[in-house]
């Protein structure tokens, strides 16, 4: 097991508590796909990881996260990124008016005199694209371009565990695609093991290797991938298929009474 | 026809002492949004160390210099540490407030060890760096102030652009959050902008002692300069700055030679008034990328 999050309960500015008993455990070398509905505590979840709850005045009050055997719930995110944990930020967040490779070269600070020019060739060979841009501003980059660079950026760090904040955010489906098929790679070529955080339950299904459901600041359901793509309530909440050979009337009273049960 | 370029290239000279300086002022702002009230007493605290090294260790005056940055470089360091770490996170008129106790725990410091008398270093720049220019003669001392200009804005330039610190102390200015999300150690680079800040107010302070003579009460006055300075320049631009402080070096210069030297020491400030009333964010501040 690389990373064990023991039944953690999140408070922010000491009052508001948004995680009540999360675990989670994540494999080593899979993508571990957390799913749910806006507002249920999945970026708060990474943030408990990656320590950048400290600056939002949120703590981990309750339960521990343990990486590699190491305790590493409320400490600093210097010393978290250090160990080997990076996380992509919701919304991309560039550094919009530094270089393209600049923004890249920031992924170094983990590890500050060391050579990055293998890394840089490695970046742009997942991200061709990037290369192309590379003195360009990238406050002037695409959607589809930003959310490349911020992944290549953490990719420098050498990460042991990516963590990835929706980075289907707001991007065309061809670019999402193109995108979450590059993750795959990453994650088989170079044994990264990633968090995926998604609304697009339906893409992250398909490259993940097992899947949480989180609502409410719990987890309320989990299981394989492939098991999460054909429960029932799955398909219905995240998927938006309908269950086939019902009607429609009486399948909504149900899938009601059904979520209701899950809240 | 003289007379003019004589002021220019004094001004020239002046101002780009003024924007450098300013430029650790914008340094600070830019990484951590924080306003350095203290950035008079910095550059004063430059002009006595350096007096200091001079006078009383009779030290000559090349590794004197080197020694005083060096000090102020540290000073700049130590000052983080001790004063403004405890406040991260704090509001921000807090740690501004602080700068002002800062700025007046200095002078006293400095009041009470060398008082307030005006002082002169020992002649120690060469009169053959006098420079003739087609029948303009250039004082070795503004001679001397343009080349360390010079040499400062193209150490930074490198560093800014094309050294892992430089770039990291950049990105925190960019995006605080995505740089802490990479590892940045984003106290260690407020820590930084402090140390260079107080760096390059210390050099400006001893040019601006060899050509006014030492005083606290001058050099701190000199050191709110900085504010029009920046305002020309756009708070958040390092190139605003050297430009901010390149025009209003001239103006001081033309005003002090074609009208009345008392006038020189306001029209940065009448500058600062009418450009806060039509551009409040500066001539050239940086441009907002807005398509993210
Ligand atoms: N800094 C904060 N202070 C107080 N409350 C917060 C803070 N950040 C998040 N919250 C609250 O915590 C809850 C969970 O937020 P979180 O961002 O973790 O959700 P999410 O699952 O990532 O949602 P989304 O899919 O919309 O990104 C929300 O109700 C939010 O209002
Ligand atoms: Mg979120």
């Amino acid at each position: 097991m690389l990373l064990l999050i023991n039944n953690i309960s999140v408070v922010y500015s000491d009052v508001i508590q948004v995680l009540k008993g999360v675990s989670l455990s994540i494999e080593e070398h899979n993508i571990v796909s957390l799913l749910g509905s806006n507002g249920a505590g999945k970026t708060t979840t990474l943030k408990a990881v990656s320590g950048l709850l400290k600056p939002e005045n949120g703590k981990v009050t309750d339960g521990e996260i343990i990486f590699q055997g190491e305790k590493i719930h409320n400490k600093a995110p210097e010393e978290i990124t250090r160990l080997g944990i990076i996380q992509v930020l919701e919304g991309r967040q560039p550094f919009k008016y530094l270089t393209v490779e600049e923004n890249l070269r920031v992924g170094t600070a983990t590890r500050p005199g060391q050579s990055f020019k293998d890394d840089l060739e490695l970046v742009y060979h997942y991200f061709p694209a990037l290369k192309t841009r590379r003195k360009m501003k990238a406050g002037y980059c695409s959607g589809g371009e930003l959310q490349m660079l911020v992944i290549g950026r953490a990719l420098m760090a050498h990460p042991k565990l990516l963590l990835l904040d929706e980075p289907s955010l707001g991007l065309a489906p061809l670019v999402v695609r193109e995108i979450f098929q590059i993750i795959k790679r990453i994650n088989e070529e170079q044994k990264t093991t990633i968090i995926l955080v998604e609304q697009n339950a339906n893409m992250a299904l398909q490259i993940a290797h097992y899947g949480y459901v989180m609502e409410n600041g719990r987890i309320v359901m989990e299981g394989r991938a492939n098991e999460l793509r054909e429960n029932p309530d799955i398909k219905e909440f995240y998927l938006g298929l309908a269950p086939d050979g019902e009607g429609h009337s009486y399948t909504d009273v149900k899938a009601y009474r059904r979520r209701k049960r899950w809240l | 026809m003289e007379f003019f370029w004589q002021l220019m290239i004094n001004g020239l000279s002046l101002g780009f002492l003024y924007g450098i300086s300013a430029m650790g002022f914008v340094m600070i702002y830019k990484s951590s949004s924080v306003l350095n009230f203290a950035h008079g007493e910095l550059l004063a605290l430059g002009a006595y160390i350096f007096l200091a090294f001079m006078m009383w260790f009779k030290i000559p005056a090349i590794p004197a210099f080197i020694i005083t940055l060096v000090l102020c470089f540290a000073f700049g360091f130590l000052v983080e540490r001790v004063f403004l770490r405890p406040l991260i996170g704090e509001p921000l008129i807090f740690v501004i407030m602080l700068t002002v106790g800062l700025a007046s725990m200095m002078k006293g410091a400095i009041l009470l060890l060398w008082g307030g008398n005006l002082y002169t270093y020992p002649e120690f720049i060469p009169q053959t760096l006098t420079l003739s220019l087609g029948g303009v003669n250039i004082q070795p001392v503004y001679n001397v102030s343009f080349m360390l200009g010079v040499v400062f804005l193209l150490i930074f330039g490198f560093f800014f652009k094309y050294t892992s610190q430089g770039i990291f102390m950049r990105s925190v200015a960019d995006n605080q959050r995505a740089a802490l999300s990479l590892g940045v150690n984003v106290r260690r680079i407020f820590a930084l902008s402090w140390a260079i800040a107080a760096l390059v107010a210390g050099m400006s302070g001893i040019v601006l002692g060899v050509i006014n003579g030492i005083n606290v009460h001058e050099l701190s006055a000199i050191g709110l300069k900085v504010f029009p300075v920046v305002i020309l320049g756009g708070l958040d631009s390092i190139a605003g700055a050297i430009v901010g402080g390149v025009i209003i070096g001239v103006l001081e210069s033309f005003t002090g030679g074609y009208l009345t030297p008392s006038l020189r020491d306001v029209v940065p400030y009448i500058i600062l008034v009418g450009i806060l009333m039509v551009k409040p964010y500066g001539l050239f501040g940086q441009v907002e990328i807005e398509r993210v």
